[in-house]
């Protein structure tokens, strides 16, 4: 049976089974790809409407709220505003970070420049796989130890409840060790080997050879980590809840109980009333946290860039 | 001080830091294991929590946690398996691109409390699906789905270059490649970063408080009809899961036994992210002799 000339050119023209699969192939990953798009959209989009509602329609001034001293939502103060001063929990969360960072970056910092370059063997083979669970241990779990243990240590150490900044801080200490020293010792590995080995060979001693070509070298690596580390401490909920106290107050000591935005967040969604300012002014705090986190991406970006440069 | 002596210090001290962090790490691991493992009971595993009497389990959180855990993984997996392909076989390096490439950057940096918060405001509250399994299996699912995406993309990345090359050499198109070269010569590093990422939502509690909500109805373990209110496969039922058990007793149970039960249940979940990290490092060792016959 002979083919028409329609037919054949037909059947020539038209797309392979392959041809077809591959463009098949190539729509679904492109969906799945924009699928994680869209769902970033929709949670900045979501948080920010939400959030810059106590500004939109509660008329709350954007500077009293940043600056303002008093948190209590419920009740309105001599002018008729409503108290929704956030800067207690600002305070309180950056204190919290940058004390847990500060504590943990020269523990992080010190194990992973020995498991790499003082021990590579040994050291290595216990506290690599010992880091890498600990990274993967559920924040609750550190919460619940932050009760169990450091909280009572606290009291008894300082008196008090035994709430507040510093049982948040020595918590976040012990969760972003593991990361921070992980990420940290990835970014002494990409170091190069002849680097090690120019140094030596010119007779610098091995102290020498870490602290002035080794960790030059990989300082942006090293910063990366410790932002990370930061990132994690500021936006970490419900380890830091269990252990800060949440009180919604200007911290005046580290033994104090204190809150952050986190810990607000967490005991106050489920008990106001959607639409109301005492709930809004909560999104507004998703949203500042939500910034925040922007700011740290863009600080480890700017860290990355300035990294290839040089 | 002289340099000898100076390295002599330096060497020293770093010797004591790293005994110092193993000496935390170990107390830390220890504690977890020592005040938990002896509340672990068939009995606790099993038995329904109590609220106001000592004696109860962790039965339904259990349960919860797993369902929760396949449930997120099935919707994330495949949206993070496309996604790297894409990434790594289709992308050209464009704005659009990079711009992709950010967010994802951003939504693996966001707080989960943030995700969760999203979760509770679009699917709790404007889609209505109320507390659910099905809402916290999604917030899950955000979570998740950038650390997949990266683990895939790499694992992706760490094929020879060749191989891609040798399939395109034989007239097969990009997509065959993909599936039938790349991806099974990437299985067994594929595998170990899922099996780590899912021991990762096996404890996050977070994103599940306003999206899976913080209760545990009974259910009725002989009814596997998944309409059915009391079945422990539907997936509307509010689900409180195991770490988000701990954070509730601890801020505010009043049950008299609360600290015994947050050990034990710490401890099922230590020792379940115990095993999820053992079988992913087993697992992938084992596929991978098995795939490339070394």
């Amino acid at each position: 049976m002979t083919k028409s000339p329609e037919q054949l050119e037909h059947e020539l023209k038209r797309r392979s089974k392959a041809a077809k699969l591959e463009i098949w192939g190539r729509v679904v990953s492109f969906t799945a790809l924009i699928i994680i798009a869209a769902v970033v959209v929709a949670i900045i989009g979501f948080v920010a409407s939400k959030g810059l509602a106590t500004f939109t329609t509660n008329h709350v001034n954007l500077w009293s709220f940043l600056s303002g001293k008093d948190w209590n939502p419920s009740i309105t103060d001599a002018h008729g505003k409503p108290e929704v001063g956030a800067l207690s929990m600002i305070v309180g969360s950056f204190l919290i970070t940058i004390l847990s960072a500060l504590v943990a970056t020269p523990f992080a910092i010190g194990t992973a420049v020995f498991m790499n370059e003082i021990s590579p063997g040994k050291g290595a083979k216990i506290l690599q796989p010992v880091t890498e669970l600990l990274v993967g241990i559920p924040s609750v779990v550190y919460g619940f130890i932050g009760l169990s243990v450091i909280v009572p240590f606290t009291r008894a150490t300082f008196g008090g409840s035994g709430f507040g900044i510093l049982s948040g801080t020595c918590v976040l200490f012990v969760m972003i060790l593991p990361t921070v020293t992980s990420m940290s010792a990835d970014a002494l590995r990409a170091v190069p080997r002849y680097y090690r080995e120019a140094s030596l060979a010119l007779g610098a001693t091995q102290w020498q050879t870490i602290y002035k070509v080794v960790l030059r070298a990989a300082t942006p690596g090293l910063m990366t980590a410790v932002v990370f580390g930061m990132a994690r401490a500021f936006g970490e909920a419900l380890a830091v809840q269990m252990v800060v106290g949440n009180a919604a107050l200007m911290p005046h000591s580290l033994v104090d109980p204190a809150a952050t935005l986190t810990s607000v967040l967490t005991t106050g969604i489920g008990n106001t009333v959607m639409g109301s300012l005492q709930n809004n002014a909560l999104w507004s705090l998703a949203l500042v946290l939500l910034v925040m986190s922007l700011v740290f991406n863009l600080i480890i970006r700017l860290i990355g860039r300035k990294g290839r440069l040089q | 001080m002289n340099a000898k002596r100076q390295n002599k210090v330096a060497i020293g001290t770093l010797y004591g830091i790293a005994g110092l962090v193993v000496l935390i790490l170990l107390a830390l691991l220890g504690y977890i294991l020592v005040s938990g493992v002896p509340q672990l009971s068939w009995h606790f595993l099993t038995a329904p929590a109590k609220a106001f009497t000592k004696g109860g389990g962790v039965g339904i959180q259990l349960f919860n946690s797993f369902y929760l855990l396949i449930l997120a993984m099935l919707i994330s997996f495949p949206i993070a398996l496309g996604s790297a392909i894409y990434l790594y076989e289709y992308a050209k390096d464009n704005w659009v691109t990079n711009t992709v490439r950010t967010a994802i950057e951003i939504l693996s940096s966001l707080p989960s409390v943030v995700v969760g918060l999203f979760g509770f405001l679009f699917f709790v509250v404007k889609l209505n699906m109320g507390f659910s399994i099905l809402s916290g299996a999604f917030a899950l699912t955000f979570f998740n789905l950038p650390l997949l995406t990266r683990s895939i993309e790499d694992s992706l990345r760490t094929i020879d270059p060749q191989q891609r090359e040798g399939g395109l050499a034989l007239g097969l198109s990009r997509w065959e490649t993909i599936t039938r070269v790349i991806l099974p010569a990437a299985v067994p590093s594929i595998l170990t970063g899922f099996i780590l990422s899912a021991g990762r939502v096996f404890g996050e509690a977070a994103a599940l408080i306003y999206t899976a909500g913080q209760s545990a109805p009974a259910l009725n373990f002989a009814d596997w009809n998944p309409f059915n209110i009391s079945s422990p496969l539907n997936p509307m039922r509010p689900a409180e899961t195991l770490a988000v058990h701990i954070w509730k007793i601890n801020s505010e149970g009043i049950m008299p036994d609360a600290k015994a039960i947050s050990s034990g249940a710490s401890a099922v979940l230590v020792i379940a992210i115990l095993l999820f990290n053992l079988a992913a490092r087993y697992l992938g060792k084992r596929l991978y002799k098995r795939l490339t016959s070394a």
